[in-house]
């Protein structure tokens, strides 16, 4: 069997065993998984920048709340329908990402993260100032026109439970095509040649500006569909998700689930998500679990559980 | 009251700002200069200068200034004794790569502050000054205190002026900053340095807090805004410049204190955090600084 065949089957397998999940779940962890899985999409478009282009970014938070709020106050103020608000949402992103990267990219390294953590927390703040529109820290809640739409001839309810759930593994299911499609393309490959040596890159003749360009922008969409479906999904939106606790998250999640891996954040995601919650059962200083995590993947597994993997046993996985 | 005299108190506000700012920064800088390594969890020595700062003036009880002048001996060691552990045990086996490093030194800032957060709880405690004392000017009254505040840090600035510039340590931190390699090859042991310089920095950071808290309060989140303007002094001044942090942190402690008292702070903010921003991304040598070498 090739890697290609191999990786797809890997992968369908694991979106056919979280379909099948929801059978067998409690209403509790169904929720948590359906949010697990929008965290995991907003890890998945970090990982494209962080895990396959090698920018370190410390202000994703941004992107996920460009989405958040171009789809909530969309649908809040504008009473727009939920599928225009989710593309208004991502379209957002990506736009922010653009202009973000025509400045950040300039810088590398140290700054590009520095850069990246003020833009964010300009955001963050910005979220804050406008607060006529946003209600600031308190939030919007979305109205109950924005709780159901009709596509495809069929009306989707979001307050039910297994439509939520089912309608983000939709989301999971195409971000993990789009990033086995960039991970085995030309693309990918471009990105990676840029993470590993970004001059020799340039001297082979591409131009390592626009490809990294291009990864932001990505990456940009792709979480800020993940914020925009969360607005819709969970119908609330407030300047928390802006903070930089939420650009840290994910890149937790993609460090603990294998940097570079197409399916590494997803698993990142499951295990941080469900270690905080029970962590948060028993003190209120359950981000200690966070910090902990941190300081012993980047001592003892700088490539997290899919990227030892990966190293020992299954050279194809992309 | 007129328009100059809320001018000149503003002045002042600015001023205990940016003395207390000059020490927080001056740490990040060093540590940022000598090990080229941006910590993060910088914020978080802050906030545990000042937890112990009320820990110890708490246990020693009788007159408030005893406990207070123990406190600012004694909380820079304990804080920089942390920070030295913390550099042996994480970095030091990161090799101190960059990314690695920021992402330990995220880990670290929880693990501080959660751990505060255990230990100490979650309220805000107060911290008695040493002694309350009002100097009376014609317009108003000020608090004594803080003007000795700005005395206290002008002290702590010269004192470690003094070691960077005119002692052995000073010498071989300043080599070691200049050319790792070749300090190396003249038998300094750049490792320990760096140990010794990620302590003074989160010493210098816990100083600054002790000097402060009796008119702030110690609270476990405490370290974020002196975190994220040591952060923009550091850029601002020229990344590892000392010189161009001290100005950098007099002028934009100045500024924030003077305009947070005229405009609404959410929005002076915003803006001065995205200008800082562009400054690293359009000049990374600093508005004053010279460009480093490799």
């Amino acid at each position: 069997m090739g890697d290609g065949a191999k990786s797809l089957l890997l992968h369908g397998a694991i979106l056919l065993s979280l379909f099948g999940l929801q059978f067998v779940l409690p209403e509790y962890h169904q929720l948590a998984v359906t949010r697990i899985l929008l965290l995991a999409v907003f890890a998945m478009g970090y990982n494209l920048l962080f895990g396959y282009t090698g920018l370190l970014s410390l202000g994703h938070a941004m992107f996920f709340g460009a989405g958040m709020y171009g789809a909530g106050l969309s649908a809040y103020h504008l009473g727009w329908a939920v599928p225009s608000a989710m593309l208004l949402g991502v379209a957002c992103g990506a736009l922010l990402a653009l202009l973000v990267g025509l400045v950040a990219l300039r810088t590398t390294g140290v700054a590009f993260m520095i850069v990246t953590l003020m833009i964010s927390q300009v955001g963050y703040l910005a979220t804050v100032y406008f607060t006529t529109w946003t209600r600031g820290d308190e939030g919007l809640v979305m109205p109950e026109a924005a709780r159901s739409f009709t596509l495809f001839g069929h009306t989707w309810l979001l307050t039910d439970p297994v439509t939520r759930y089912n309608l983000a593994l939709i989301l999971l299911a195409i971000a993990m095509a789009v990033l086995l499609w960039v991970a085995r393309g030309r693309f990918g490959r471009a990105l990676v040649a840029v993470r590993e040596n970004e001059d020799r890159t340039r001297m082979l003749g591409y131009h390592t500006f626009v490809i990294k360009l291009k990864a932001l922008l990505l990456s940009g969409a792709v979480s800020a569909a993940a914020g925009a479906a969360y607005a819709l999904m969970f119908a609330y939106i407030g300047s928390s998700f802006t903070t930089i606790q939420y650009s840290i998250d994910p890149l937790l999640y993609t460090l603990l689930g294998g940097a570079g891996t197409v399916a590494g954040p997803v698993l990142g995601t499951f295990l941080m998500f469900y270690l905080v919650d029970y962590a948060s059962e028993l003190t209120n200083a359950y981000l200690l679990v966070t910090g902990i995590v941190l300081v012993v993947l980047v001592l003892f597994f700088p490539r997290g559980i899919l990227g030892a993997i990966r190293e020992r046993w299954l050279r194809w996985l992309p | 009251m007129d328009f100059g005299p809320f001018l000149f108190l503003a002045t002042l506000e600015g001023l205990v700002q940016a003395a207390v700012l000059c020490l927080t920064a001056l740490g990040l800088s060093l540590v940022f200069g000598v090990m080229r390594v941006v910590n993060v969890a910088h914020g978080e020595f802050f906030m545990l200068g000042a937890v112990l700062a009320w820990w110890v003036t708490g246990w020693f009880g009788g007159h408030p200034a005893l406990g207070f002048v123990v406190a600012l001996a004694l909380a820079p060691v304990l804080v920089g004794g942390i920070a030295w552990a913390g550099e042996r045990m994480v970095l030091k086996r990161v090799s101190y790569d960059p990314e690695a490093t920021i992402v330990a030194t995220i880990g670290m800032l929880y693990i501080i502050q959660q751990t505060t957060l255990l230990t100490f709880g979650p309220d805000a405690r107060p911290v008695e000054p040493p002694f309350y004392f009002r100097v009376q000017f014609p317009w108003f009254g000020y608090s004594g205190y803080k003007l000795c505040v700005i005395v206290a840090a002008a002290v702590l600035l010269l004192a470690a002026w003094f070691v960077i510039t005119r002692t052995r340590l000073g010498l071989v931190m300043r080599a070691t900053q200049f050319d790792r390699e070749t300090a190396q090859n003249f038998g300094i042991a750049v490792d320990r340095v760096y140990a010794m310089v990620f302590a003074i920095g989160a010493g210098l950071a816990a100083a600054g807090a002790v000097l402060v808290v009796p008119v702030q309060q110690a609270h476990y989140l405490m370290g974020g805004d002196p975190l994220l303007l040591s952060f923009i002094v550091v850029i601002i001044g020229g990344l590892g410049s000392i010189r161009g942090t001290l100005v950098a942190a007099l002028l934009i402690g100045l500024c924030d204190g003077i305009i947070s008292v005229f405009f609404s702070p959410t929005l002076a903010k915003m803006l001065s955090t995205l200008a800082v921003a562009l400054v690293l991304v359009f000049r990374p040598q600093g508005l004053m600084g010279a460009r480093q070498r490799g």
